[in-house]
């Protein structure tokens, strides 16, 4: 028997004759495109968010995978696909299946930008937050749902022109994803090329879609969190998970502003010749070129990175929120230091907003600021170390189960910790002189958002799916997916460290053929020839998604069929039914406790969800765990 | 436990005054609307009077006419839109968003003095 | 399904939705002007003497402009209050003097302002000819009263066709005041009624240009941001007067039947994001027009 029937609020059938409100009438009649296609529900939009993101998620690892190859060998033809490429993108992108080093440039900047805006933004903070977090507040829908709608299109706009650019003449953009100017207003402008389809311009007018998208996303996640939280949910009873989506949403909607005006600047600089970042005396292919100069190249970096590095806290809080929700629930213990995770969390999102320049040592800033940058980057450290702590203690002396989403989430632990660790050194200005922009940095980051944060969307989709389907996926699959990729992760990304550490620059074309001949081997290799197993394990990387991609559509259809509660869970999106209706409750849930009461003492079952209202047994339960406090 | 399962700590409700635009306190303002609109009108003409006066150095009409400018749009904030009652969440964003966004003044002027571009 | 607290106030919070996502809204709005505020500092400072045109605009439109957007936030805060007290008929007159106000400053911006100068046209002298045009610069003189050099002779083309033409080695300049009579101290700082345009025509070589341009966003960093800054400023007013419209039209009459309140939320939060228009655009008339 369904051990939570009890407790979990149905909606009302067809014939209910309370149904009949001022709206109700509305979704009765809603034809198939508004229901599936331009949907206002939430849960439709976060559907539709996560399939669009994995889908770009794919194919920005695609690209990556092309590019191993140039990288492993560099110069020499890709058999069979190389040609074929040749075709489809056309212009001399892979002349006889050897890579051109525009399109590896090409190839190089719009992986960073897929991944980035249109992989793990759209499912960390779009999907899951726009899923979960009204069902984990016990609120019917999103505070502005037609703007919510308009969210998802602008994204769904973003990424078509982003895809577009890749077939215009010329290629997709290729001045890496942070559009460092004065090169990338040169790139792709002047004779020869059209002014609006280029690179470069369908670039910074895909992006300004983007940033559009999520500051609407932002605006409707903030008001939906403050306005609809069920009754009882009070702030400090909110699940983890939508804390930090609280904390993303502001980090999203003050940081990204400042890049918009920045890409209404490049595109003028590109559109309008203006001289926003272009230095006075700029000569190009020995010319001068025909502008005012007088503006700055340093001006887009600030700006540029004043959204980066909180950009890059939006990419791991969600993440961190899924795992927090993932670990207590297979612990079967509250989570360890809820306020201090709470606090942690604000903390660095306060934090990230004064770091930025960081990422720019090597401008020549002076003394002064570099080290008030050093010292606000060593600092912000700390509150990760908090979380990352915090969730270690978690798992001490629990009854782990390890499922598939655990798994993903345990995993999470060790590696954010390696790639929060290994900033450390490039926090200190005096270390990134060496390791700046070489594939130290490339390790750094992909750490945590590779194995980091990507695993904890993987973890989120094991977990949640039997919410939005009734069905599980497959254990078996889903091990059978994590282990390969928990081991070609780190076959991919620890030589990075090595390799930086030998001073391979990030951005080469030919993958660093001169340390071919380096008498300084590691483990056999020299940091040239490191490239050969990490392009290996890439690819092998890409098979293993294999089994995810098949379990994902197979169960939709064919997975077992699960209760609401199906993981025994306590937050109130599982008092749902599975699937939610439009509307999500019938009953408004109200909430009576913290988000984790596992295991709590005096109770039959071990886990007891946040609507179960309070019993003399509960308050003997939290008197005994006061009085052990003391 | 934490004390966020007693009783007490349960949905705070903040006292909700009455609002403050009801029917007969609206009609009460519209003299201060058209008052504050006159001002306004008034340091707008300052404004130009005021950079056509000389101060010393041109810094310091900037300065000046910044002064009055920020005067002007805290009138309006204030005001029009209702700032100089209203609820604390408001209070809350801004207070955060006026933070940030002097830190980004703050940052053009650190770049700008920095060694290597100057 | 219905989402709570659309019209009324959530207890705790003291707010419906709509008002915390325009603040909300209003907030990110502040960034990006802000972002745009900081290119303006950044670009000005850093900009080499001479480099910052200043008097370049027409400050009585200008002023007219500044006057108009302050009246139409007056109007429409009185469009709300007459909503309040439930007088439709007052709310249309008042929302219909804000539309037009809206659009008076648009079309003197677009129809005007801009306009005037993408016909005007500069030529950046070189600093190794500033010697040679000293009489159209009047340089030593400027130096004596301490101000900041002219580096550049402005006018109307009389040839346009040398922009193009590589083989036409001059720009026939019909001089500003300020470069025709460079010593006449009236020229020294920015005037409030714009001098009007000599006779006086320049002959400037080609080869002594640094960079010739009508007074486009190409022209300075300083029309860079001035078109930028009031071409964005400038969709917002756009925006700001088609959700005016929308609320104007017979729907609101509608709307006003069925539920007034929601009607003069509506009206609050579009007001809102007025006045915030209106706050941007008083910092950036001092900014550009005047200082
Ligand atoms: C825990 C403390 C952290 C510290 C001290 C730190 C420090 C740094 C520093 C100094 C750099 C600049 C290196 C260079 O370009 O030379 C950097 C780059 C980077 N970090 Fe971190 N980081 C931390 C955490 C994170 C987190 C949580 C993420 C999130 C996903 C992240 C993502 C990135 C990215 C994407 C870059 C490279 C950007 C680029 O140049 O393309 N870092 N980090
Ligand atoms: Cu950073």
């Amino acid at each position: 028997m369904d051990p939570s029937a009890d407790l979990t609020s149905h909606a009302p059938a067809a014939h209910d004759p309370h149904h009949h409100d001022e709206h109700g009438h509305d979704h009765h009649e809603l034809g198939w495109w508004r229901k599936y296609v331009f949907s206002t529900d939430h849960k439709v939009i976060g559907i539709q968010y996560l399939i669009t993101g994995l889908i770009f998620l794919f194919l920005g690892f695609t690209l990556m995978m092309l590019m191993r190859w140039q990288l492993a060998y560099p110069g020499k033809a890709l058999p069979v696909l190389g040609p074929m490429l040749n075709v489809l993108f056309g212009r001399g992108s892979m002349p006889e299946g050897i890579m051109a080093p525009d399109f590896y440039n090409s190839l190089g900047a719009m992986h960073g930008t897929i991944m980035i805006f249109l992989g793990v933004v759209p499912v960390a903070f779009a999907a899951f937050g726009n899923y979960v977090v009204p069902l984990q507040i016990g609120a019917p829908d999103m505070t502005f749902p037609k703007i919510n709608m308009a969210s998802y299109w602008a994204f769904f706009v973003g990424g078509i022109i982003m895809l577009i650019s890749f077939f215009v003449p010329g290629g997709a953009a290729k001045s890496g994803w942070t559009a460092y100017t004065p090169l990338s207003v040169i790139a792709d402008s002047g004779p020869g090329h059209h002014i609006i389809m280029n690179g470069q311009t369908l670039w910074l007018i895909g992006f300004v879609f983007l940033i559009t998208s999520s500051l609407l996303g932002a605006v409707n996640f903030i008001t939906t969190i403050i306005q609809l939280r069920a009754k009882g949910l009070t702030w400090m009873r909110l699940p983890f998970f939508v804390w930090a989506q609280f904390i993303t949403a502001f980090l999203l909607l003050l940081a990204f502003p400042p890049l918009e005006a920045a890409a209404v600047m490049q595109l003028m600089d590109r559109l309008a010749a203006t001289s926003f970042f272009m230095p006075t005396g700029l000569v190009v292919s020995g010319a001068a070129l025909n502008i005012s100069g007088g503006g700055s190249p340093i001006l887009w970096q600030h700006l540029f990175w004043f959204l980066g590095h909180p950009e890059v806290y939006v990419l791991i809080l969600p993440a961190m929120g899924i795992v927090a929700e993932i670990l207590a629930n297979n612990t079967r213990k509250p989570l360890w230091g809820y306020k201090s995770l709470v606090f942690a969390a604000l903390v660095l999102g306060f934090l990230s907003f004064i770091v930025w320049a960081h990422h720019m040592w090597l401008t020549g800033m002076g003394t002064v600021v570099s080290a008030f940058f050093q010292t606000t980057t060593l600092i912000i450290s700390i509150p990760s170390v908090i979380i990352l702590s915090a969730f270690f203690i978690s798992l001490w002396g629990g009854s782990i189960r390890f499922n598939t989403p655990m798994l993903f989430a345990t995993a999470f632990l060790p590696m954010f910790g390696i790639g929060g660790l290994t900033g450390i050194p490039l926090a200190f200005n005096a270390a990134d002189i060496y390791l700046h922009d070489t594939y130290y940095v490339i390790a750094h980051f992909h750490y945590i958002v590779a194995p980091g944060t990507i695993f904890a969307l993987f973890a989120g989709v094991y977990f949640w799916f039997p919410k939005a389907t009734g069905r599980m996926m497959s254990e078996f699959w889903g091990k059978v997916h994590f282990w390969p990729s928990l081991i070609c992760m780190n076959v991919i990304f620890l030589p990075m460290f090595l390799q930086g550490m030998l001073s391979i620059h990030r951005r080469w074309y030919d993958g660093g053929q001169g340390w071919a001949l380096s008498n300084e081997k590691v483990w056999g290799l020299s940091g040239f020839e490191w490239n050969v197993p990490i392009s290996i394990a890439a690819w092998v990387m890409g098979l293993a998604q294999i089994p995810f991609i098949i379990n994902f559509f197979w169960s939709i259809k064919y997975g077992k069929k699960v209760n609401d509660n199906p993981w025994e869970a306590t937050t109130l999106e599982w008092a749902a039914p599975s699937p939610p209706p439009h509307g999500n409750f019938a009953v408004v849930p109200t909430a009576h406790r913290g988000p984790y009461e596992y295991s709590l003492p005096g109770r039959e079952r071990d886990f007891t969800m946040q609507n179960e209202p309070i019993r003399d047994s509960d308050r003997r339960a939290y008197e005994a765990a006061a009085a052990a406090h003391d | 436990m934490n004390e966020s399962n007693s009783p007490a700590a349960s949905e705070s409700v903040v006292q909700a005054h009455p609002e403050h635009d009801d029917h007969h306190d609206v009609s009460k303002h519209i003299k201060k609307y058209l008052m504050v609109g006159g001002l306004l009108m008034i340091f707008t003409i300052i404004t130009v009077a005021l950079s056509y006066f000389d101060f010393g150095s041109h810094k310091a009409n900037i300065a000046v006419g910044m002064l009055v400018a920020t005067f002007k749009a805290g009138l309006v904030a204030a005001i029009f839109m209702h700032l100089s009652a209203e609820r604390h969440l408001v209070y809350q964003i801004l207070i955060f968003t006026t933070f940030f966004v002097l830190v980004l003044f703050w940052l053009t002027y650190l770049a700008w003095y920095d060694p290597v571009v100057r | 399904m219905e989402i709570p607290y659309t019209t009324t106030a959530r207890p705790d919070t003291g707010l419906w939705n709509a008002k915390i996502g325009i603040w909300l809204f209003l907030a990110s709005e502040v960034m990006l002007f802000g972002g745009l505020f900081s290119a303006y500092i950044f670009l000005r400072l850093d900009a080499a003497p001479g480099h910052w045109p200043r008097g370049l605009l027409n400050v009585p439109v200008g002023t007219m402009n500044t006057a108009i957007l302050i009246a139409s936030s007056v109007t429409v805060v009185l469009a709300w209050a007459a909503l309040k007290m439930r007088q439709f008929s007052k709310y249309k007159f008042y929302m219909g003097i804000t539309i037009l106000c809206g659009i008076v400053f648009l079309v003197v911006k677009l129809a005007y302002e801009w306009p005037i100068k993408f016909h005007h046209f500069g030529a950046k002298i070189t600093p190794a000819a500033l010697e040679k045009y000293e009489p159209y610069l009047g340089n030593a003189h400027l130096r004596e009263g301490g101000y900041e050099p002219r580096v550049e002779i402005s006018g109307h083309l009389e040839n346009p066709e040398a922009l193009h033409d590589e083989s036409i080695r001059e720009y026939h300049i019909k001089l500003d005041a300020a470069n025709a009579e460079p010593l006449n101290p009236d020229n020294d700082r920015p005037r409030f009624w714009p001098a009007p345009m000599s006779d006086k025509i320049a002959h400037v070589s080609k080869d002594d240009v640094q960079l010739a341009s009508m007074y486009v966003p190409k022209h300075s960093t300083f029309f860079a941001t001035y078109f930028t800054i009031t071409g964005l400023h400038g969709l917002h007013v756009l925006g700001g007067v088609i959700v005016f419209i929308y609320l104007w039209l017979p729907v609101s009459a509608r709307l006003y039947k069925r539920n007034p309140e929601q009607l003069a939320n509506r009206v609050e939060v579009a007001g809102l994001f007025w006045h915030f228009v209106d706050l941007v655009w008083i910092f950036v008339f001092p900014l550009f027009y005047l200082l």
